[in-house]
């Protein structure tokens, strides 16, 4: 089946003009009429169901969650980019658009890139009329910052929990519609099974969490905004309950998974204690705007940072990458923190991790202060008073959060940080109008594979999310309900419903059944492992063959010995787990075949053996230039496709920050 | 920082579901690290409950960062416990030393019913926000950000507001189970914002009749809400919405607040 990407004819700015003006529209009266469900309530479910609820559709959401306003979503920190140039700094919708198809390294598609950048700045109107309180200067308006792999102010924060604000936003808007009978919300429900009637999308069976019953709902259309899987590493900053469940079933029943290899690791993250660690918890990007980097130059250094003379220090990004310095984007910072590490330089007790160093900027700060204040000769003790206070204004919740973990005061000490996987840029193919390859099955967000190529941009993750649910599903969407408004709703005692529910059904007393010796956890413990070891932060053909075969056996033992207590019909979170582990085992393999199969590197992906002579990745266009989009043909069987990518604006060249 | 290890001695609320009865389970673990979070240590103890063939303990986590709100431990008496602005899964412990015993109950009150062991049903706290906890505006309908200026003030006492995680420890660690912290917050982050003002009246009096309905008591003005909340939201938002649902109510303008 050749991949039809649906890309609109004519220029690249007017593509997303000439769709909007010319796609099927649905009437009020039939929007009535046609049902949508929605999975996932983060930013891409809450805003697309709020959105549709207010255009008349009857919408359904699920969220595994307690509350829709749980969604992981709201533990992003740092901001949301925009190209308003509001700092009147030389931005516009072509250099948003084009940092971002740079960042995600020429393997993301022009056109849904552009329409990104272009409805990017009403998305910050929108959220501001809703209340969302962002950072303000003292005129009133709007304040901006710095994030990697730019050189222009463009995005938009609320402290260090833009995420939470965005997010709460949109969850009111969700619940206003719920309050006025337009959305039905169910909490505590999982997507377990997508229905197919006639080739098409037609609803799911989903599990009630709290009573363990299978339940089935129809829809003529089904969203799926069930975010990433980078809880396939086990360790990752996504919540514990973060999963691909979702889009793994619908993998399953025929939509491809486009790049599934492209996982973004961030540098800087609060490193591993010990193995009780659960998850990993980053330290905003934004830090890395006031924050220096160093390891220092003598391998093995035990002396405690403070005791380090700063011409004893390796301030390796400022070193390597003269141009952006500490804001080069995440893959290069993560990459040049291994490479440090690995060569011997890193520091705290595991070796593994390097300093995030403020004291630069609390003197720098500082100084300012005092000068405003009219004191042009502050003693030491006074710039720091007056920096720390600055310090603590833009990141102190980031402060608090580091000290609550590790027990020490970062105004005091340099933090220490290390890369962790945090967002996975593969996920389910789509089309431009963010159908996957089932018609009528659509996925909005980190779901989808679409707009960030092999590298995310900073910032960039709740832009996505609340374009594609505020300003594209709206009208794509349409498009496609306009030819169904004589499908009448199917009874979910349609045979398809049945078949699907028994295939739940059937999976769950199976796994059950198996009444081994091992747990859930630790079966997940030993993926992560084998996952972060050879399809990590660096990657080759040896180590990926081997996992591969690592996850074959580990997933025919899980199937074997694994030991889920309790019953299927009660409240059972070790059950729910087990699901999701099993759809890790399977989705591991695949990542481990695309980046077998992908022999280049290109942002977050790093094949060992294509590097340049400075070891920057080093891409293979005349071979790569393409989305790998898999298609699911029964066990351990995947069927790859390929969308080339047509840069039509864009020159390939090797990314340069130097 | 030293790290050290300890053994501990758990007493823990355990609940079959919402229809039964629950009784408190004494449970000990061994080598727990001072590094763990709060979290952590009941993965090791439900890790160990399942390798004996036992249930594990149900209790609500999800981002394990202190902002999703999900996790709801009252531990030794005080919700989400002993730690000032902190959530449970941000409890460490290092917090504990060997030998200790720690008491842990689900949240407590009538509207919050218990699931599962530590899990309750915080679905009342949705319904408060369906009442009116939201500005009335379409997506597509928003002028540009920039056209009406707020006073950096005001926009900072209202994101102080809107930093509720919606947990529900106001309610927990309340004796009457109030939850006007949290539904004060939410009306003080809109009523605060230009955007939120054509609808501040309505909002008060709708969230406050729905509160009341799902069966939260009344406030008294103890002050335990504001003591264990997490985020530090603060007493003075349940002031402002007095004058607001008091103005509304008698038809007065009510202030600017």
């Amino acid at each position: 089946m050749p991949l039809n990407s649906k890309i609109p004819q004519g220029e690249l700015s007017q593509k997303w003009t000439s769709y909007k003006s010319t796609c099927k529209l649905v009437n009020p009266a039939n929007k009535r009429q046609l049902e949508v469900i929605v999975i996932g309530t983060g930013l891409a479910g809450a805003s697309a169901a709020a959105s549709l609820g207010e255009m008349g559709y009857k919408v359904k959401t699920f969220c595994f969650q307690d509350s829709p306003r749980r969604a992981h979503s709201i533990a992003a920190q740092g901001g949301i980019n925009a190209a308003k140039n509001y700092q009147n700094d030389g931005d516009s919708t072509y250099r948003l658009f084009y940092d971002t198809v740079k960042g995600g390294d020429y393997r993301s598609r022009e056109a849904n890139v552009y329409r990104l950048a272009e409805v990017s700045a009403n998305i910050i109107d929108q959220c501001v009329a809703q209340g969302v309180p962002f950072a303000r200067e003292y005129g009133g308006l709007l304040s901006n910052r710095s994030f990697g792999g730019v050189q222009v102010q463009r995005t938009f924060y609320a402290a260090g929990q833009t995420g939470q604000q965005l997010l709460i936003g949109a969850y009111q808007a969700l619940e206003r519609q719920v309050a006025l009978g337009n959305v039905t919300q169910y909490s505590r429900h999982e997507m377990l099974e997508v229905v197919i009637i006639d080739g098409k999308a037609r609803g799911v069976i989903v599990r009630n969490l709290v009573t363990g019953e299978l339940e089935r709902h129809f829809g003529h259309a089904v969203l799926l905004c069930s975010g990433g899987y980078g809880n396939v590493f086990y360790l990752s900053t996504n919540a514990m309950g973060s999963n691909v469940t979702a889009a793994w079933k619908a993998h399953k029943s025929g939509a491809f998974f486009g790049n599934p290899c492209f996982t973004q690791i961030h540098p800087t993250c609060i490193p591993v204690s010990g193995d009780h660690q659960s998850k990993l918890t980053l330290m905003s990007e934004s830090l890395r705007n006031d924050g220096r980097i160093w390891v220092p130059k003598k391998q093995g250094d035990t002396r405690k940072p403070n005791e380090i003379p700063v011409e004893e220090r390796d301030y390796y990004l400022e070193r390597r990458y003269p141009a952006f310095g500490n804001l080069v984007p995440r893959d290069v910072a993560s990459r040049a923190a291994k490479e440090r590490c690995d060569a011997g330089y890193g520091v705290g007790s595991s070796r593994q991790a390097v300093y995030l160093d403020f004291a630069s900027a609390i003197e720098r700060y500082g100084k300012i202060e005092a000068g405003k204040h009219g004191n042009h000769n502050p003693d030491a003790e006074t710039v720091r008073q007056l920096g720390e206070e600055v310090v603590k204004e833009k990141y102190g919740n980031l402060f608090e959060m580091y000290e609550k973990i590790t027990g020490e005061d970062p105004y005091k000490v340099p933090m220490r940080i290390y890369p962790a996987v945090h967002y996975t840029m593969g996920g389910l193919w789509v089309d431009y109008e963010l159908m996957t390859t089932v018609p009528g099955l659509y996925a909005l967000g980190e779901a989808n594979f679409s707009d960030h190529g092999a590298n995310r941009l900073g910032a960039s993750a709740l832009m996505q999310g609340l374009a594609d649910g505020y300003f594209v599903i709206p009208y794509t969407l349409g498009n496609y309900l306009a030819d169904d408004i004589r499908t009448k709703p199917i009874p979910t005692t349609h045979e398809a419903f049945e078949a699907a529910e028994k295939n739940v059904r059937n999976r769950i007393e199976t796994m059950m059944n198996i009444k081994g010796s091992e747990s859930v956890e630790s079966f997940h413990k030993r993926l992560g492992k084998i996952m972060w070891d050879k399809c990590g932060m660096a990657r080759n053909a040896k180590g990926l063959a081997e996992a591969i075969e690592e996850i074959k056996a580990l997933r025919k033992e899980f199937w074997t010995n694994v030991r889920i207590p309790g019953e299927i019909k009660e409240y059972n979170p070790e059950l729910d787990k087990a699901g999701r582990v099993a759809d890790f085992l399977e989705l591991g393999e695949l990542m481990c075949k695309d980046a077998l199969y992908r022999s280049e590197s290109c942002g977050g992906h790093f094949r060992e053996e294509s590097q340049t002579e400075e070891g920057e990745a080093l891409r293979k266009d005349d071979e790569f230039t393409l989305v790998a989009a898999w298609e699911y043909k029964g066990d351990s069987n995947f069927e790859l496709h390929k969308e080339n990518l047509t840069y039509e604006v864009m020159h390939l060249t090797q990314r340069s920050y130097k | 920082m030293e790290h050290y290890s300890m053994n501990l001695t758990l007493k823990v609320w355990k609940q079959k579901n919402t229809q039964s009865k629950g009784h408190f389970e004494t449970f000990q673990v061994k080598n727990i690290s001072s590094e763990m979070s709060f979290l952590e240590m009941f993965d090791v103890l439900n890790e160990q409950l399942i390798a004996e063939g036992k249930e594990p303990i149900a209790f609500d986590h999800d981002c394990r960062e202190g902002i999703c709100g999900m996790c709801s431990m009252y531990i030794n008496g005080r919700a989400h416990g002993p730690w000032h602005h902190t959530t449970t899964c941000q409890l460490h412990m290092r917090e504990y030393k060997d030998g200790d015993t720690i008491v842990v109950e689900p949240w407590r009150a009538n509207a919050f019913p218990v699931i599962k062991d530590l899990v309750v049903d915080r679905q009342a706290f949705d319904r408060i926000i369906q009442a009116g906890g939201y500005i009335s505006a379409n997506t597509g309908n928003a002028v540009d950000a920039n056209s009406i200026p707020i006073e950096k003030h005001k926009a900072d006492e209202a994101f102080a507001a809107a930093a509720c995680i919606g947990c529900g420890a106001c309610v927990a660690a309340c004796p009457n189970a109030s939850a006007m912290l949290f539904l004060s917050a939410k009306a003080s982050h809109l009523s605060l914002l230009p955007q939120g003002d054509p609808e501040r009246k309505i909002r008060a009096v709708n969230m406050v009749e729905q509160m009341d309905k799902e069966g939260f008591g009344s406030c008294s003005n103890i002050g335990l809400c504001e003591a264990s909340c997490p985020k530090g939201i603060s007493l003075e938002n349940i002031a402002r919405l007095n004058r607001e649902y008091l103005g509304a109510v008698f038809g007065e303008g009510g202030d600017n607040a």
